[in-house]
């Protein structure tokens, strides 16, 4: 059956026609093209497709579009754009070896931003707690986990300075914006 | 995925009734991390996907302070039972048990009525409240009934739910005064995986700290159905608990547990587990009763 949802999405106010049996993925990535979040398995085992839903990463890949009425949805392609400069998580994995062929990375690096806006001082146990659901085939993980307690460090630096919104790009501040579905495509 | 209609009722009446009006072509769906994967794959078809998140009040979750009963709605989903001071404090074999079913995700996401209802052998979060002697709470289409936890499995993923029957929530009744319990997921790893046996022990003990009042060890993978070893209990309540006497208990456990070769271990490794992590999560039930009577 085809419906209509609204939500947020990236900050900006989406409205569209789903089919009730669409994940959130088929959303994202077939109908809005946005391409970032990927599909690996498709059953819940990998983490490539997580994405924030009202401040807690799921799988998108078993999380119904139909679910997301009303609701704000943060995906990777949020972190970036707004600034022109990445997210600090984003700069932590380039500098810190954190990507290699990078499929994992979206949700890597989307689990690790629902654990440090909660948490930005996570110790290296929390940090393995919370990203335990992403598998990544090439780093090994140390990496990774290397980037996100780096990346922790300088949130928590930036929130002491008080300047914590204004200085992550991925944090939904600015008033929505009317948009269609389709226009969200860049 | 094959294509169906998704309903979201409001209220319980409204969920039941539309069960009652599409039935076999209908299931009902919670966080949707068991249904949404078979469903993908194949393995179930339905036509209607009933929705049972709208329904206010599902995901309650709090402790009467008169009557010291606990009540987790079945819609609670795994991440909020971890993330509550309230289970970590007071009900640490919930807290052991929920914090490594899957993933973040996956806990975010999955439900503690989802996890019974599903009734697999391995369900972590059935152990927990059969050895807190919870009871489950359903209503259906023929009003409302109260069955314990453990009485709720019948066979692989079959209950007694009858059909169009919802779960609404799970009540723990008060835990007796100096009571620990402790569970481990025992495998190769806890996270994404499920555990090779699963095993719960919740410990009372008297006021001298030593004389077993109440024992529970309840086991996953170890038969069809989570099951409870009550000959082992009994060696425990009403003696001095010793190391000895766990090492005792967990061997008549391993002898009571119904346990098979399966691809993903051998009975008599899953045999072996059971005899010394019943010891194990026994004297861990004994340190937190002690800790707490320290702090009183
Ligand atoms: C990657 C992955 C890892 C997992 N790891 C684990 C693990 O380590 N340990 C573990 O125990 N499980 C695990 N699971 C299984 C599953 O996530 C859990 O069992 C979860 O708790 C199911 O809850 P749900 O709300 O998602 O159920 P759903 O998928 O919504 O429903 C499951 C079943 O219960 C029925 N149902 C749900 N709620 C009710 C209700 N209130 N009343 C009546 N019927 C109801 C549905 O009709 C369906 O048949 C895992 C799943 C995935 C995808
Ligand atoms: S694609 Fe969703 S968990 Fe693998
Ligand atoms: S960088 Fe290749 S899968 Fe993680």
């Amino acid at each position: 059956m085809t419906k209509p949802i609204s939500f947020i999405l990236n900050g900006d106010e989406i409205s569209c026609d789903i089919q009730d049996h669409w994940t959130l993925l088929h959303l994202l990535r077939e109908e809005l093209g946005l391409i970032g979040t990927k599909e690996g398995c498709g059953n819940g085992e990998c983490g490539a497709c997580t994405v924030i839903v009202d401040q807690l990463a799921v799988n998108s890949c078993l999380y119904l579009a139909a679910d997301v009425q009303g609701k704000q949805i943060q995906t990777i392609e949020s972190l970036a754009v707004h600034t022109g400069s990445l997210h600090p998580i984003q700069q932590s994995f380039v500098d810190n070896g954190g990507i290699q062929c990078g499929f994992c990375t979206p949700g890597m690096i989307m689990s690790a931003k629902a654990l440090l806006d909660k948490d930005p001082g996570a110790d290296q146990e929390t940090i393995k707690h919370a990203l335990a659901g992403n598998i990544c085939r090439c780093t090994g993980y140390v990496q990774i986990l290397d980037s996100v307690a780096a990346a922790g460090r300088q949130m928590a630096g930036n929130q002491g300075e008080g300047a914590a919104a204004a200085k992550d790009p991925g944090t939904i501040t600015q008033q929505s914006m009317n948009k269609k579905a389709g226009e969200v495509i860049t | 995925m094959k294509p169906f209609t998704y309903l979201t009722p409001a209220t319980m009446e409204e969920a039941v009734a539309l069960f009652g009006q599409h039935r076999e072509t209908a299931r009902y769906m919670a966080g949707g991390t068991d249904v949404i994967v078979k469903i993908k794959d194949g393995w179930m078809g339905p036509d209607y996907l009933i929705s049972l998140k709208q329904i206010p009040g599902l995901n309650d979750l709090h402790k009467n302070e008169n009557t010291g009963e606990l009540t987790i709605g079945a819609l609670v989903t795994h991440a909020m039972l971890e993330q509550s001071l309230l289970i970590r404090n007071e009900y640490p074999i919930i807290y052991d048990a929920v914090s490594n079913i899957g993933s973040l995700q996956v806990r975010n996401m999955g439900t503690i009525g989802g996890n019974l209802i599903n009734a697999v052998p391995s369900a972590d979060g059935a152990i927990p409240l059969i050895a807190l002697d919870g009871s489950a709470l359903l209503v259906g289409p023929e009003g409302e009934r109260s069955v314990l936890v453990k009485d709720l499995f019948v066979k692989p993923y079959e209950t007694v739910l009858t059909p169009g029957e919802i779960l609404t929530r799970i009540t723990i009744p008060a835990q007796v005064p100096r009571t620990g319990s402790a569970y481990i997921k025992f495998g190769r790893r806890a996270a994404m995986e499920l555990p090779l046996i699963g095993i719960g022990v919740l410990l009372a003990v008297d006021e001298d700290l030593s004389t077993c009042t109440r024992a529970r060890i309840c086991l996953g993978v170890a038969g069809p159905t989570p099951l409870r070893a009550v000959k082992a209990e009994q060696m425990l309540e009403g003696q001095p608990v010793t190391s000895d006497l766990l090492t005792e208990a967990g061997k008549r456990a391993a002898e009571e547990s119904q346990v098979r070769n399966s691809v993903r271990g051998q009975a008599w490794h899953r045999k072996e587990m059971i005899r010394v992590q019943v010891r194990r999560m026994g004297l861990r039930c004994l340190d937190i009763i002690n800790q707490k009577a320290r702090q009183a």
